[in-house]
């Protein structure tokens, strides 16, 4: 019989950087709350089209974005931290996306999963926003048309790490004060 | 048995409105009528209103574009449930004066439809109670399926004319 093979490296959560010793351990509080904040990212699935249902996929047993702390899906924008946008987005939608996104609050990230949120894809139509990224701020792209759940994930594996390196006092600078302005939002 | 519908309808419409009938034919299986644009109005209503013909259901309204790009016109199916008749009316008028009456009077359902015709083709129908756009954004200028105006979105400058056709 094969035997069987004890994994003991395997890690949940990457301790941050830190000095350690016998009872304690120090670190900085901005690696801490990132750690916190890209382990339990509330994603709002915003699913217009098929990826939606590659999305379906992607939180089912199989492939189970719970393991990255993301089951918890909010239909609120008030209480998400991560909005996937997941489909065809038409021009008449444009504005609904906006506003979701205005309504989350900070810190938030977008996750732009499929060739249609991302440029439009195959649509290229008087109908049709050629992207997302005409709107609102995109963090992370994710390619496919659709793309599989592995893609998904990797996607939202991205964002963590985004997460994970943003300094506390980004969503305060003039540099992301003047992305909301370049989108017109406050 | 669709050849007879044929020349049933045309016969009755050329008894009670005569010269309304430009052309009645069938394409393949299916009776088609020609009327024009300034009796369908009245066609419709005869179609309805005859106690034979009983065309009571309108099931399909649309718009198209004549190929040589300088027609507008207008496609009415109708459908008599009892006998399970169908048949097909177009009108076709001058681009450059989309006007045609509404049939909303006769059938309540061609509201939605019409509105769809005016906000596709930019045909109005006069006496329609709410002629707005019904599916694209209400701020759109365009009509966009007439022939004149591109389909593509002309937002886009990563596509070149070279590889796209345009």
């Amino acid at each position: 019989m094969k035997e069987i093979v004890k994994r003991t490296k395997l890690e949940i959560a990457k301790s941050p950087e830190g000095l350690e010793g016998p009872g304690f351990f120090a670190t900085k509080l901005e690696d801490v709350i990132g750690l916190a904040r890209a382990n339990s990212l509330w994603p709002l699935p915003f699913a217009t089209s098929c990826c939606g249902i590659e999305f379906m996929a992607t939180m089912a047993s199989n492939y189970d974005l719970a393991r990255f702390g993301s089951e918890r899906l909010s239909f609120s924008p008030r209480q998400a931290d991560m909005l996937m946008v997941m489909g065809t987005i038409a021009k008449k939608m444009g504005p609904i996306l906006r506003q979701v996104y205005e309504q989350m609050a900070e810190p938030k990230w977008v996750l732009s999963v499929g060739a249609c949120a991302s440029s439009g894809g195959i649509f290229d139509t008087y109908s049709v926003l050629q992207g997302i990224d005409r709107i609102i701020p995109v963090d992370v792209y994710v390619p496919g048309c659709p793309p599989r759940p592995e893609q998904i994930i990797d996607g939202v594996l991205k964002i963590q790490e985004l997460v994970k390196n943003e300094s506390l006092r980004r969503r305060d600078s003039p540099e992301y004060k003047k992305l909301l302005n370049s989108y017109g939002i406050e | 048995m669709s050849a007879q519908l044929l020349e049933t309808v045309t016969t009755k419409i050329n008894t009670r409105l005569p010269d309304a009938i430009e052309v009645a034919e069938m394409s393949y299986d299916f009776p088609v009528f020609t009327i024009k644009h300034d009796k369908i109005h009245a066609v419709l209503k005869f179609l309805k209103e005859d106690a034979d013909l009983n065309f009571h259901f309108l099931t399909d309204l649309t718009g198209i574009q004549s190929p040589d790009e300088k027609q507008l016109g207008v496609i009415y199916h109708l459908h008599n449930f009892p006998k399970n008749l169908r048949i097909r009316l177009k009108t076709f008028f001058d681009i450059n004066k989309p006007e045609i009456p509404t049939a909303t009077d006769i059938y309540p359902a061609a509201n939605w439809m019409e509105r769809e015709t005016y906000d596709f083709f930019g045909v109005r129908f006069k006496g329609h109670p709410n002629l707005v756009r019904i599916l694209n954004v209400d701020e759109m200028d365009i009509f966009p399926l007439r022939k004149e105006y591109p389909l593509e979105d002309q937002t886009r400058d990563d596509k070149s004319d070279k590889m796209f056709g345009r």
